[in-house]
């Protein structure tokens, strides 16, 4: 019943807010003031196109009842992942999930390798686990890397995935186990709740759109998403992952690192030609070595086989080549070190640097010198990836937020997800301002990296659906750019009488207003007992968020520019005054929105202004950014009340 | 998981294994090559003529095995998987990294 009156109003909301759209393309953009009509127009295209993606999402919610009873032989590992979160709060997670009913074990992968956590642990006989030596100066890849470590040091069917502060319901495995009995289910993701939150819950960290209507949408195309934390997951299917992912990267690694060899290599050749250097032939055989290496991958032979071959040809090449020229090789080897292949430290995936390439390729190398920095090439990014700790990253390390990333991989392979709605975890959400919001610009900020690096669009192995479901979140998040225009439209108008549009008449009221009225409807019936207020408004009011997230999310994956990255502090960050920095730019905002409604008032009463239609329309629009950005302050002024068991400083 | 090494050559060491590779034999799949390894024998044959089935973990402690073979200067290769083993290795692509030789002695030429 409620399904079919959603997609009634899904269709309503498309079909008037298409006729709305088209009309302001074709009939009512104010092309003399293009510089902001135009970027009106854009932005509400951009709003419709959300519309459409959310009415897509909503038409086949997926309301799953109870959950198949578990298979009572499986083996699960409980994972409570930590790096720096209070020993205590690490330990009541820990000892919740010791009580967990269907038979486990209880592991708390300390990323912080602290003494005490580790007393506290074996204390209460859970299991401890940090990183083995392996991972020593290598990327680290934070969470992702923590969870590959635990992977193989641990061997149960199944793995319950918990942040420190989520304490677990001792049934949720009972309640999430059962859906494994189909082999194709790789992952059971369950809500993410807060206790911390009061009702009104000022920082909005409730996403009772999210875990409900959303989530259940995107299951019922089988794009249900992983969250990072209160999700079972089977291993084979990360396993598989790792295999599959090994496989690429490696492939693609070596390849890069044979192009620029032959590079290095045939200028070292002319180089010795012209020099007449007696080194000649032992550098012709390493081109060679070079060449029939990319042949053979060209033809599909087996990479392990050729690295082992092309390795054991350079060596015999370079056998018996002395070099006269000590100084020359001392240089040589410094550049060796600083061969341009390396990796991005937050991100881990292989750089090469193509500007120092290019330099080292140009680098007049000794003979010597020239074969060993192909040989350096090669066994930097060679089959056993000396560079990484594990030969395999089941979970994805190509975004700060490994969780979308690993979720599309495992649907790409083909593996289905469930989202089961009921709340079998307790947490605890920020508590201040500042730290919400380093936590809402890493999520902004990993998703747009995704979207940027493995296009949902374009994967392999994703249906239709899927790719949209995964487009749909990642378009969301452009929302910041379009919050500029319609803070900034009504500003104009109001101030200077600009006309972004032919005219803001009754025609326009007439196309507008069944969109819009049709938009509020339909979020009122799928968000029918939930609250979504707080959630639109933090869309619009975050609009300085978004755009930095999208602005460094692209500045990271296209130049290579650091982030910035945060870990979110699961504890209160110390208390100080109103925090008017952190909002900044929406102070600005709101100023500058009351300034303009004072001014056109004045406009329409001096006469400087004749369409009161048009003043209304305008200031109707300012109140309504006004009433969306207020939630911000709200936030701002927010002082968590203190409890005994939750003081940290 | 039944386990035997024996050498076949100089320097190269051979595990053959029999029954089920999977998430609960692997780590001790992966310690045997380490073990054959260290005591001199870089170079590994791993024999799946009697393995029944294999899972992804059990790819992994090849993967893993391969990386330490590399690392001593060595190399690891595999024979004589059946249908099962061969399937999962074209799944998830890794037969385009670890090429599958039909028996031990192939396995064990050209090195």
């Amino acid at each position: 019943m409620r399904r079919w009156l959603v997609r009634l109003l899904v269709l309503l909301t498309l079909t008037f807010g298409t006729i709305y759209v088209g009309w302001r393309w074709v009939f009512s953009v104010n092309w003399a003031n293009w510089w902001i009509g135009v970027p009106l127009v854009v932005a509400e295209t951009y709003s419709l196109i959300d519309a459409y993606l959310f009415g897509l999402t909503v038409w086949r919610l997926r309301v799953r009842g109870e959950p198949p009873p578990p298979p009572a032989d499986a083996t699960v590992d409980v994972f409570i992942t930590t790096y720096n979160e209070p020993v205590e709060m690490v330990l009541a997670t820990a000892l919740a999930a010791q009580r967990i009913g269907h038979p486990h074990e209880t592991w708390i992968l300390d990323d912080g390798a602290r003494e005490d956590m580790r007393a506290a642990a074996e204390a209460h006989g859970v299991g401890y686990i940090t990183r083995s030596e392996d991972w020593q100066n290598r990327p680290r890849h934070a969470k992702a890397g923590n969870l590959n470590n635990a992977l193989f040091l641990t061997h149960g069917e199944f793995m319950l995935i918990l942040d420190a502060d989520q304490v677990p319901d001792p049934l949720i495995l009972d309640r999430t186990l059962g859906y494994f009995s189909d082999p194709r289910v790789a992952l059971v993701q369950t809500p993410q709740w807060f206790v911390n939150v009061t009702e009104s819950d000022p920082l909005g960290s409730q996403a009772p759109l999210f875990y409900g209507p959303i989530q259940q949408g995107k299951d019922g195309w089988n794009a249900a998403f992983f969250c990072g934390s209160n999700a079972v997951l089977r291993r084979e299917a990360l396993m598989q992952l790792g295999i599959v992912g090994y496989v690429r990267e490696m492939s693609a690694a070596v390849r890069a690192a044979l192009d620029a060899g032959s590079r290095v290599i045939a200028r070292a050749v002319r180089q010795a030609r012209r020099d007449a250097d007696p080194a000649l032939p032992a550098l012709l055989g390493v081109q060679q070595a070079v060449g029939q290496a990319r042949e053979r991958l060209a033809s599909g032979d087996a990479v392990a086989d050729v690295t082992y071959e092309f390795q054991r040809q350079v060596d015999e090449a370079a056998r018996g080549l002395v070099s006269s020229d000590l100084a020359g090789i001392e240089a040589d080897l410094r550049a060796i070190r600083a061969l341009p292949v390396d990796h991005d430290d937050e991100l881990g995936v292989l750089v090469v640097d193509e500007a120092a390439l290019e330099r080292l390729a140009d680098r007049e190398w000794s003979p010597l010198g020239a074969i060993e920095s192909v040989r350096g090439l090669l066994a930097a990014v060679d089959v056993d990836r000396d560079d990484e700790a594990q030969p395999m990253m089941p979970l994805a390390t190509v975004s700060v937020t490994e969780d979308m990333a690993t979720c599309m991989r495992l649907h790409s392979l083909g593996w289905r997800s469930v989202y089961h709605h009921e709340i079998l975890a307790h947490g605890l959400a920020p508590e201040d301002l500042r730290t919400m919001l380093q936590q809402r610009l890493r999520w902004a900020q990993g998703t747009i990296q995704v979207m940027l690096r493995e296009n949902p669009l374009v994967q392999r192995g994703l249906s239709v659906g899927q790719r949209l479901m995964y487009f749909a979140t990642m378009w969301s998040y452009l929302s910041g750019f379009a919050a500029l225009v319609y803070i900034a439209a009504p500003v104009v108008y109001l101030c200077f009488g600009v006309l972004p549009v032919h005219a803001f008449g009754l025609q326009f009221l007439e196309h507008f207003i069944p969109y819009m009225l049709f938009n509020q409807l339909l979020f009122l019936v799928v968000g029918y007992g939930i609250r979504t207020w707080r959630g639109q408004q933090y869309s619009l009011a975050l609009f300085p968020l978004w755009i930095r997230a999208c602005v460094t999310a692209a500045a990271n994956v296209l130049f290579g520019k650091p982030l910035g990255f945060v870990v979110t502090p699961k504890t209160r960050q110390a208390r100080g005054g109103f925090p008017w920095r952190l909002i900044l730019p929406q102070t600005v905002a709101v100023a500058v929105l009351v300034l303009a409604c004072a001014i056109g008032v004045l406009r329409l009463w001096t006469g400087a202004s004749t369409s009161t239609i048009g003043t209304f329309v305008n200031v109707a629009w300012v109140a309504y950014d006004l009433l969306v950005m207020s939630v911000i302050f709200r936030a701002a002024a927010f002082r968590a009340p203190e409890t005994d068991d939750q003081k940290v400083d | 998981m039944d386990m035997e090494t024996r050498d076949l050559a100089d320097g190269v060491g051979l595990l053959a294994l029999g029954g089920r590779l999977n998430m609960v034999s692997a780590p001790g799949v992966k310690a045997a090559i380490d073990e054959l390894i260290g005591g001199g024998r870089p170079r590994v044959v791993v024999d799946l003529s009697s393995v029944s089935f294999m899972d992804s973990s059990g790819l992994g402690a090849l993967v893993a095995g391969l990386k330490r073979a590399r690392q001593a200067q060595g190399d690891l290769r595999i024979s004589g998987a059946n249908e099962q083993v061969l399937t999962v290795l074209r799944l998830t692509n890794l037969d385009r990294v670890l090429r599958p030789r039909d028996t031990v002695e192939e396995a064990g030429r050209d090195w």
